[in-house]
């Protein structure tokens, strides 16, 4: 894990059906720190983890990763730098959740070679890092939707990536989940990119924020110098007041009702 | 290191003792004695002394059918495992996606209408129409918004399609004996399987097998789906393109050679997994083995059942197939 080679786009463009979902978006990750985005339905952050994680190709401008474009690059080789969590995936399979997370391995393995002793720690320090390491052989249709991103995590961990990608990885949690994974996340050792609705979670867990409008970059900095009323109205159309917390010293936003 | 290989060499002994119990069971039993030194005179080099008939009866008739049976029900339920793996889907196999539908309407396109002037053989008009049978499925699923119920729905109507297709050539252009044939043959029928068969059969059903073994690693990566496999560094159009045209060749050769038969795709997969587990490095020869044994049993249970009288296998295969289904779809239901 090199701290100082990390993933950008530079003036990314991808639509689909004659709409572009992406359009000109400039944005770098932080190494080793924590970028949320953040943006109302459609605004294309989930279009824009995506183009970053290669599952989709620019129809302009370039993905790099470090020094490298990321097409460039062999899919294993890829997929050993960048793990990407998906929106609350299933399976129909009956899988345990050390099944799941010994996917993580797939691109570290060639299709004949064995399973080692590499393979075993990395599974066992990604399980101990989500929490899961008790509950490995528990079915994955019998975990909570918070321990199944749990799981979804470790099996993007028992990669190895140096970063990684998490597409509203706290959708339809409670709250307590909601706190928990972010927290989980914040303390990772990579470099992590996050689209998040929750403007006060943003706020709370992320080092930087980009705010993707219609496809574009609205803005981009720390929370302090992004969550302002006045782009809280132009973004998202809501009216809001924005106080920095007495408890957490983070910012808080107060929605205002019409 | 030592279970596999036991686990292996019992699979192998099983299917060896269903062959056997298949060359000495029927019109004629024969003592499972003369079939061993029957195979050691042929294969070997023996010389035992043996009744003229029965040696070719075992050799000639029996023992190539029971192998075509074998590859056959390996090869089919092989072909279940990928396509439940690709498309996510519990209930996807060649039968009920209207692959083997397909090759049929294909094999019958050469039998009957003549198609392609004799340069096309019967297993190539069959291959041809799996290709298309597969393509038809996927644009249509492809079409109505993708997601594996709809694959199912665009297999359904698929199979209707072809099978009308089929009917409808049988029909109009095959005189009585003709349509009888085709008819008997449309519900899987071994009986005229001979050696050259095997010679077919088997570099199919065990080609189709390495080559899947070989992507076992990445079926199992496509259990989130297909992006999901993706960011796992799967190259997913490849691997699909592969595995759906090795499907579509291990369905048609064996529609090719004995008909199509249903469920052995859809169940056998299942069972497997009942039996080993999830992972394909497992599962696939699991299915492989015990869609061989299972079919060269179907096989022997079509000529004994009525007396005097061999029953297509389909229908055998079908009347465990279709309770096993019931099962399948009860234990798919979701959770309300």
């Amino acid at each position: 894990m090199t701290a100082d080679v990390t993933l950008a786009t530079h003036e990314v463009r991808w639509g689909v059906g004659g709409v572009l979902m992406v359009d000109g978006v400039t944005l770098a990750a932080e190494p080793g720190r924590v970028l949320g985005l953040i943006g109302p339905n459609g605004s294309g952050k989930s279009s824009l983890l995506r183009l970053m994680a290669r599952l989709r190709k620019v129809s302009s401008g370039v993905v790099t990763l470090g020094d490298a474009n990321i097409d460039a690059l062999p899919r294993r080789a890829f997929a050993r730098r960048v793990a990407l969590v998906e929106q609350q995936t299933t399976t129909e399979a009956a899988l345990t959740v050390q099944d799941v997370v010994r996917l993580g391995r797939t691109p570290h393995r060639g299709p004949l070679s064995a399973w080692t002793s590499d393979d075993a720690a990395a599974v066992d320090t990604a399980l101990e890092q989500v929490g899961l390491a008790d509950r490995r052989e528990r079915l994955w249709h019998s975990l909570s939707g918070g321990e199944r991103q749990r799981a979804h995590i470790a099996r993007a961990l028992a990669q190895c990536p140096s970063e990684l990608l998490l597409d509203e990885p706290t959708n339809h949690l409670d709250i307590r989940h909601q706190l928990d994974i972010l927290a989980l996340i914040r303390r990772l050792p990579v470099t992590s990119v996050v689209a998040l609705h929750d403007l006060n979670l943003a706020a709370l867990f992320c080092d930087r924020l980009a705010v993707l409008h219609q496809g574009k970059l609205a803005r981009v900095g720390t929370p302090d110098e992004v969550l302002t009323e006045e782009l809280i109205e132009t973004v998202f159309g809501v009216q809001a007041s924005v106080e920095r917390s007495p408890r957490h010293g983070r910012l808080q936003v107060h929605y205002l009702m019409g | 290191m030592g279970k596999p290989v036991a686990v292996a060499l019992l699979a192998l002994a099983a299917l060896g003792f269903a062959i056997a119990l298949a060359a000495s069971i029927g019109e004629m039993t024969i003592p499972l004695e003369i079939i061993v030194k029957t195979v050691g005179n042929r294969l070997f080099g023996t010389a035992f002394p043996l009744n003229r008939i029965q040696e070719g009866v075992v050799w000639d008739y029996r023992l190539s059918r029971a192998l075509v049976a074998a590859c056959c029900g390996g090869a089919l339920a092989v072909s279940g495992v990928i396509l439940q793996a690709l498309l996510r889907n519990p209930l996807a196999e060649p039968y009920v996606l209207g692959i083997s539908a397909g090759a049929s309407t294909g094999a019958v396109l050469v039998m009957i209408a003549g198609i392609g002037g004799g340069a096309l053989s019967l297993s190539g008009g069959a291959f041809l129409g799996a290709v298309a049978a597969i393509a038809l499925v996927g644009l249509l699923a492809m079409g109505s918004g993708g997601g594996s119920d709809r694959v199912l729905l665009a297999g359904v109507a698929g199979s209707q399609l072809f099978n009308a297709m089929t009917s409808y050539i049988v029909t109009t252009s095959a005189n009585a004996e003709q349509a009888r044939g085709v008819l008997f043959w449309l519900l899987g029928n071994l009986g005229g399987v001979r050696w050259p068969d095997v010679g077919l059969a088997a570099p199919v059903a065990l080609g189709g097998f390495v080559v899947a073994m070989l992507h076992a690693r990445a079926l199992d990566a496509f259990a989130f789906g297909a992006d999901a496999a993706a960011s796992l560094g799967v190259p997913v159009r490849r691997v699909r393109l592969v595995l759906f045209a090795l499907t579509a060749a291990m369905t048609a050769a064996m529609v090719g050679i004995v008909g199509s038969i249903g469920f052995v795709g859809l169940v056998i997969p299942h069972a497997a997994r009942f039996l080993v587990g999830q992972g394909h490095a497992r599962l696939l020869p699991a299915a492989l083995m015990i869609g061989a044994v299972f079919l060269v049993l179907a096989d022997i249970l079509s000529r004994i059942l009525v007396a005097q009288q061999v029953l297509p296998v389909g229908v055998v295969t079908a009347l465990f197939g279709a309770p096993a289904f019931a099962v399948i779809l009860y234990r798919a239901r979701r959770p309300l």
